[in-house]
């Protein structure tokens, strides 16, 4: 049985010391709401980059990932390559100078002054409840995992209690680490704390990835152990990559799932505007899209050595010494045998049998594909630095989605609706009481979390229902000045309603993945359709009202040295991503 | 916002690196330690790459430090 040993836990609870220790020495700065909720727009490029990386790397990223990798082998390198990285540049190029300039602190707030209240508030209410949701999932995540792992088993016995006690610790204690920085240094607090736990996920993850791949053979050797075209992003599964044909992967992955991620998300867009001037924030999603191509073999490639291991085994070892004989037996748990590689199978809790698909083959539990790759490479010592490295980003997402809660809730719902007229001193404290009311919901989110094959499944559902005919109004609204405020209203209620009705007619696909992509091209084609069909019915504001939140009518100033500009350093990693599609097709 | 976000990262990395570094070194004579890792003592040269990340952290942002105090 693996045990921390205590140079585990000292590396462990560094790390905590050094996360608690920034929102501490944050405190004193967080005097008014906007220090709070927007950093009082002071930090430089780098630093929001960094956050805008670390808020998007969170739990379900790291955890999902694996998972992915295990089941659709490199391929699932498009999420972050085709389902990311384009829309990444269109943020920081064409979306950013409106954003950033119109000077909202939350997407809703944009909604807000582009098109009216009410497309403000459906926005707002949709937004808290995807947060908590988010939270709530990514949460469970955490706390399963590490229950799965049976590391912190020692706490439970330590206030004895029974076993099974141990998710409701972690959730809590979890919880309550991300709370109190959140508390004491607001978004500077999470963006600052961001930038490191991002930074400790690659200081904890690249040498499991070395050793994983080391202990295959090399690429070479990984290739010869995983199914054929498991390396390719595209080739791999006769031309379907992720169970998806073109069409899905382009549309779906390409545009509207990565549209509803990167251009409405509060989560990520709220670091780039916590930036100190336009440039900045403009660089910031830029900056993130660097590590962000090279992710995947941090993050993908451990789940596919993990499924290319060999099996672990109960097995029985004779030795004489002495005329006596010995039997060493190693126990390896039953949901392990029943694996495949290092992954485990999921196990039926009601009869503690491996579940059974209804092709005949063992379900297996693909989320567990990373952590036990970490759990059997690392010695001690770096045990400790790669557990937290996997807390380091479930606190990042974590703290993305409780600060994008607060900010939300206390600038388009309590602001606008219930107090409008408060001291800066006032929203401080709402905002602060409004991220332990999104916590709190959070846990009661994780307690209630349903069972999903996969994490990234659940997450593309919501996304589907919510986030996709959003994204639909917010470039409507950005690019389109004749977009008019019922007609986003209307886009939005007919973009829920088709994605609700398309989930609920194609219920029962086995795919759950493509499903879902499809569920959100619907949602985001009726809001699209609806909303431009709307807006012709309806009078549009004049031109003059619109300056600053329309992109053709906002004023453009460009950096005179011409590397300096956001543009260059765009096409650069545009290039970039070409290369490693054409690199590993 | 009130200080820089480098000096607080040098200083952890720094020390983790150091922590890893230095148990490395007392146990590179153990090769049971080194099991899972392949028989490579990894604590000791990740140890390293860390510390020397953690130094580079500080020195950028004490230099920032300076920088400012003059202006």
């Amino acid at each position: 049985m693996l045990t921390l040993t205590a140079l585990d836990w000292l590396i462990l609870l560094l790390s905590f010391a050094f996360v608690l220790g920034i929102g501490w020495k944050l405190k004193s700065s967080m005097k008014t709401g906007p220090d709070f909720l927007g950093a009082g727009r002071t930090l430089p490029a780098w630093l929001c980059g960094l956050a805008f990386a670390g808020a998007s790397t969170g739990a379900l990223d790291v955890i999902g990932m694996g998972a992915a990798g295990a089941r659709f082998g490199l391929a699932a390198a498009h999420f972050y390559w085709l389902g990311a990285i384009p829309a990444m540049l269109f943020l920081g190029l064409f979306m950013m100078p409106v954003y950033y300039g119109s000077k909202a602190r939350s997407v809703p707030e944009f909604l807000g002054l582009r098109f009216d209240a009410k497309t403000r508030l459906i926005n707002a209410v949709l937004y808290l409840a995807v947060m908590v949701s988010s939270a709530g999932i990514s949460l469970y995540l955490m706390a399963r995992v590490m229950q799965g792992l049976h590391l912190f088993d020692v706490l439970v016995r330590l206030a004895s209690l029974p076993a099974q006690g141990i998710f409701p610790v972690l959730v809590g204690l979890l919880a309550a680490v991300v709370l109190a920085y959140v508390l004491l240094g607001g978004l500077a607090g999470a963006m600052y704390n961001q930038v490191l736990q991002f930074l400790l996920l690659v200081a904890g993850f690249a040498p499991v990835v070395f050793l994983g791949l080391r202990s295959v053979g090399g690429w070479r050797g990984l290739t010869a152990n995983v199914p054929a075209g498991s390396l390719h992003a595209w080739q791999g599964s006769g031309g379907h990559p992720l169970g998806m044909e073109m069409v899905g992967l382009g549309m779906g992955l390409g545009v509207v799932l990565a549209a509803a991620n990167w251009c409405a998300g509060q989560r990520v867009i709220q670091t780039a505007l916590a930036a100190k001037d336009m440039e900045s924030a403009r660089k910031a999603p830029l900056i993130a899209a660097i590590p962000r191509l090279l992710l995947p073999f941090l993050l993908i490639l451990p789940g596919l050595v993990a499924i290319a291991l060999p099996t672990p085994r109960t097995t029985t070892e004779e030795t004489v010494l002495g005329g006596a004989i010995y039997r060493t037996t190693t126990v390896v748990r039953p949901e392990a045998e029943a694996g495949q590689g290092l992954v485990p199978a999921r196990m039926d809790p009601m009869t503690g049998k491996p579940m059974i698909a209804a092709s005949g083959q063992t379900v297996l539990d693909y989320d567990m594909a990373t952590p036990n790759l970490l759990m059997h490479f690392l010695p001690t010592g770096l045990l400790g630095l790669g557990l937290a490295a996997l807390l380091a980003s479930f606190m990042a997402g974590m703290a993305a989605c409780v600060t994008a809660f607060n900010t939300v809730f206390t600038c388009d719902i309590y602001e606008t609706w219930l107090h409008k007229d408060g001291s800066g001193e006032h929203t401080l404290a709402v905002g602060r009481g409004a991220a332990v009311g999104g916590v709190l919901l959070s846990v009661g989110g994780a307690f209630a979390a349903v069972r999903f094959n996969s994490i990234l499944d659940a997450l593309a559902l919501v996304f589907a229902v919510v986030m996709a005919p959003l994204a639909a109004t917010v470039l409507l609204g950005m690019f389109w000045k004749r977009a008019t405020g019922h007609g986003a209203f209307a886009g939005l209620l007919a973009g829920i309603a088709a994605a609700l009705l398309h989930h609920g007619l194609a219920h029962g696909d086995p795919n759950d993945l493509a499903q879902n992509v499809w569920t959100a091209i619907f949602a985001f084609g009726a809001s699209l359709l609806v909303t431009v069909v709307v807006s012709f019915l309806t009078t549009a504001r004049p031109e003059a009202e619109l300056r600053e939140l329309v992109y053709g009518l906002t004023p453009r100033k460009a950096n005179k040295i011409w590397w300096k500009r956001p543009e260059a350093l765009a096409v650069a990693i545009l290039l970039a991503m070409i290369a490693l599609n054409i690199l590993f097709a | 916002m009130s200080f820089d976000l480098r000096v607080a990262l040098g200083w952890m990395f720094l020390l983790t690196g150091l922590f890893l570094g230095f148990f490395g070194f007392a146990s590179k004579d153990n090769p049971s330690l080194w099991v899972k890792s392949l028989g490579m003592d990894v604590d000791l040269w990740w140890g390293l790459v860390l510390a020397v990340f953690g130094l580079a952290m500080l020195a950028a942002g004490k230099r920032a430090q300076t920088r400012r105090i003059r202006l």
